[in-house]
């Protein structure tokens, strides 16, 4: 059903990885990423696999939710993997007609694969374990110093978590009106491309009417609840570091560190 | 027989975890230039079943005819059946995209593929239909009342000219002039222009009002399909799914059970009244 | 002076062009004077367009008055010092469910409004548990409200209002888009608040049924106050009521017909119960010892 399509897709249990702050996973996803782009050779990916297989085993999210995620880049891992397989100079091993084969190509494709394919898996170990609202909370927190320079952060954090509320709503609602229209007569599959567009007018036009109508509510609806901006709030669930988080902390820092030192070393 | 419904089923995400069974063989005959009443808590199923009816939604399992053929047989034209089934949802008015109110409203008959004229002259009757005059022609259908932006809505629909009339409790959030406007204006389409309409709603004293038959929908199955006044007999069954029949079913039943010999097949106020009254000898 | 107090106001909605001339002018309010007592269960009735929903409006200060005067607790809502005590003061839920809930789970959208007025976080979550509770909904505190029903949502909406700790809720319509079982939640929801708590309710709608146990009941169209009594004496105007558009309970309307042609039974009965008192003695007469006076009677709610 449409409404049980979520952003990011929290995966709800009660693990070590869950319990974190939310700040601590960003800084690990972070770190993790930067470490996929400094890893470059095999000893690197082995400890990067290792960092990877314990978060996961950590998470308790089956291990199926954390490929799901991967469906989606199929067509672009598949592009980039055998352009830089076919196309990188080299050493050839192997010849089909004018393609071929190096050992450099061999090397980067596999690379490329393993890095993309990590880059996916660990941001959807975050996105797993942290429920789109602690997200926003954390972002809002770890940004918190672009307020200086005059970034609306709370601001930003607020609309991205409005936002959310309202995706499936307007998913919802999307459906409806389309089916509404498809009821007189209107056709949203052939034509071609400009008429397919001229054809989404009697869709786009009440979404958008219904859009700023629900704006409008909600800010309305806002107001009366006394809302004006960030200055001045409380938290009811403030964000707190515990004792785990300095460890996690700690045991990014290594883990970049190791990676790092192979990079300079190597 | 316009419409047929043979063992209709419906799994909402098949194959995935939350599968659910929106409709459970369901099997109903819609007869032509009938008033039918569908009624059903949320959820019961009864905004499926009639998205079925126009081809919208396609049955897991089971088969629909429109005059005897099957909707589902490969090349039969769906775009067709949805003009001769025409389906008002709920709160329709959301569905205005247009400039003005007629050119709104000439957008199904463009659709269709009428001439302009033809999807003009379609438009124009359809708003006298509802009750609209030449005045509204060219207002922007968002600066109307809520009533007359839904009036338009249907107008939208009729000017399909469908042969059956499909309306989602099309007098939510109305005031109750509102209210019996519009249903008024149903009921003169059936009695003048001899249109089969089901009517989806949650008012049970609507539906006595109006309609020759009721269809109960309870967890995606057909519990009831009777004459309103036999559907109501059962009102304690009816309470017992979320719904109840309406007031004056309660004063009459309170009566009988105090040994008063008053009439059980009553529905309406009118009706009550006039039993009472000769009861009473007044 | 009552918790709610309004003298003469009168509310213009104004339409200007782009160069912001005055093209249009509404009176949506017109000269109403009302006084409200606390911990009452006041009904406002009318019909869509009759000045209901801007009237509610202006209990919030989400409208000032054109002219005229609103006081909330003897603030005056036009004093822009008063606006957030105001606003503190009167809770405030519409008619759309989904438009007002801001939070993506049940428990933080109703600590939203303790969080805006700056309620320390062990508070927040003692009025949070209380708010929940006190509408029925803790055991859905964890849910997103996606996932409610219509019914559900509008009570979500009131405990986020009751989290605020107002002395007064003012409900916009807020049945209207919902199922008949849905409408029966809210509207006991609210009445048990107005009894347990004390809370003064303005409820604002055009359902019938919902206003039969209110302690006031106010009329209202074209802007202007045209009834103002108990239920019993705005029921026994089945015409005039019907001249405003608006309807009668069956019961209600029943009764009134019987009247009308002569059947003695006295003015505004609004209940099934009331109706029999008054029925069966007439029958039991009729029809000697085949009628049973006595109670037994059950009613659809």
């Amino acid at each position: 059903m449409l409404k049980d399509i979520t952003l990011g897709q929290y995966y709800p249990v009660d693990s070590k990885l869950h319990r974190l702050d939310p700040r601590t996973k960003l800084f690990g996803t972070m770190v993790f990423i930067i470490s996929l782009f400094i890893a470059n050779d095999i000893w690197a990916y082995l400890i990067a696999t290792f960092f990877l297989i314990s978060s996961i085993r950590l998470s308790q999210v089956p291990f199926k939710f954390m490929v799901r995620g991967l469906k989606a880049i199929v067509f672009l891992l598949l592009i980039s993997v055998s352009f830089n397989l076919f196309l990188t100079p080299g050493e050839p091993i192997f010849r089909l007609g004018f393609l071929k084969l190096t050992r450099e190509g061999v090397k980067i494709a596999s690379f490329m694969g393993v890095r993309l394919i990590y880059l996916v898996v660990g941001s959807s170990i975050m996105t797993l374990t942290t429920t789109p609202n602690q997200l926003t909370d954390g972002l809002e927190k770890s940004l918190g110093f672009l307020k200086k320079v005059g970034v609306p952060v709370h601001e930003v954090s607020m609309m991205m978590s409005i936002a959310l509320r309202f995706i499936p709503i307007l998913v919802e609602e999307t459906d409806k009106i389309m089916k509404a229209q498809m009821a007189r007569g209107a056709d949203f599959e052939t034509g071609n491309l400009i008429q397919k567009a001229k054809n989404m007018i009697p869709l786009l036009v009440p979404l958008f009417i219904s859009a700023f109508r629900r704006a409008t509510d909600l800010a309305m609806a806002m107001e009366a609840r006394c809302y004006r901006g960030g200055e001045g709030r409380t938290k009811m669930k403030p964000l707190r570091y515990g004792k785990q988080d300095g460890i996690a902390y700690l045991v990014c820092l290594v883990y970049l560190a190791a990676i790092a030192g192979l990079r300079i070393m190597g | 027989m316009a419409i047929k419904a043979e063992h209709l089923n419906y799994v909402y995400g098949l194959g995935t975890a939350f599968e659910q069974c929106a409709l459970k063989d369901v099997n109903l005959e819609i007869n032509d230039g009938e008033f039918v009443g569908l009624i059903g808590h949320t959820g019961s199923g009864k905004s499926t079943l009639i998205q079925h009816l126009n081809g919208l939604m396609k049955a897991t399992d089971g088969a629909i005819y429109y005059n005897g053929r099957n909707i589902y047989d490969a090349g039969y034209n769906l775009r067709a059946l949805r003009s001769k089934v025409g389906l008002v949802f709920q709160y329709p008015e959301h569905q205005l995209f247009e400039i003005n109110v007629f050119t709104d409203v000439c957008f199904g008959p463009k659709n269709q593929g009428l001439s302009r004229q033809d999807a003009e002259k379609r438009a124009r009757e359809a708003l006298t239909m509802v009750g609209l005059d030449e005045s509204f022609y060219a207002r922007s259908p968002f600066e109307l009342s809520g009533g007359q932006k839904r009036r338009v809505a249907i107008a939208g629909v009729l000017a399909m000219k469908p042969e059956v009339l499909i309306l989602d409790e099309p007098t939510a959030g109305l005031d109750p002039r509102g209210r019996d406007e519009i249903l008024d204006q149903i009921a003169q389409l059936h009695k003048e222009r001899n249109m089969t309409i089901i009517l989806v709603s949650h008012s049970m004293e609507d539906i006595a009002r109006y309609v020759d038959r009721i269809l109960v929908m309870n967890h995606g199955e057909k519990v009831f399909d009777d004459t309103p006044k036999e559907v109501f007999k059962h009102y304690k069954e009816l309470e017992a799914i979320g719904l109840a029949a309406p007031k004056i079913t309660y004063v009459v039943h309170s009566l009988r059970d105090h040994g008063v010999p008053v009439d059980d097949n009553i529905t309406t106020v009118e009706e009550a009244r006039d039993e009472i009254l000769r009861l009473l000898e007044k | 002076m009552g918790i709610i107090k309004t003298s003469k106001l009168i509310f213009d909605y104004i339409r200007r062009d782009e160069e912001e001339n005055i093209e249009e002018i509404k009176r949506a309010i017109d000269g109403v004077s009302l006084d409200i007592k606390a911990g009452q269960f006041v009904a406002i009735l009318g019909h869509n367009g009759s000045g209901k929903s801007t009237f509610a409006k202006q209990l919030d200060a989400i409208l000032l008055p054109t002219e005229g005067t609103v006081w909330i607790q003897g603030m005056d809502t036009s004093v822009e010092e008063n606006l957030w005590e105001v606003r503190k003061k009167t809770g405030m839920v519409f008619q759309n469910p989904d438009n007002q809930i801001i939070g993506n789970i049940v428990e933080e959208d109703v600590g939203f409004g303790p969080e805006n007025l700056g309620v320390p976080t062990e508070e927040i979550w003692k009025r949070v548990n209380e708010s929940l509770e006190s509408v029925g909904m803790a055991a859905f505190r964890l849910k997103s409200p996606n996932r409610l029903s219509g019914g559900q949502k509008q009570r979500v909406a009131i405990a986020g209002v009751m989290a605020m700790r107002p002395q007064c809720i003012v409900l916009d319509e807020p049945t209207a888009m919902l199922d008949p079982n849905g409408r029966k939640e809210v509207v006991k929801t609210v009445r048990e608040l107005n009894r347990k708590e004390g809370i003064t309710v303005l409820l604002i709608t055009h359902y019938m049924e919902e206003v039969i146990d209110a302690d006031r009941v106010i009329v209202m169209d074209n802007g202007k106050v045209v009834m103002d009594g108990t239920p019993k004496e705005i029921f026994s105007k089945v015409e005039e009521l019907k001249s405003y558009r608006l309807d009668v309970p069956q019961v209600t309307e029943l009764a009134y017909e019987l009247q009308k042609n002569g059947v003695d039974i006295p003015d505004g009965i609004l209940t099934l119960e009331e109706l029999m008192e008054n029925l069966l003695p007439k029958f039991a007469e009729r029809f000697p010892g085949k009628v049973t006076l006595g109670n037994g009677v059950k009613d659809g709610n």
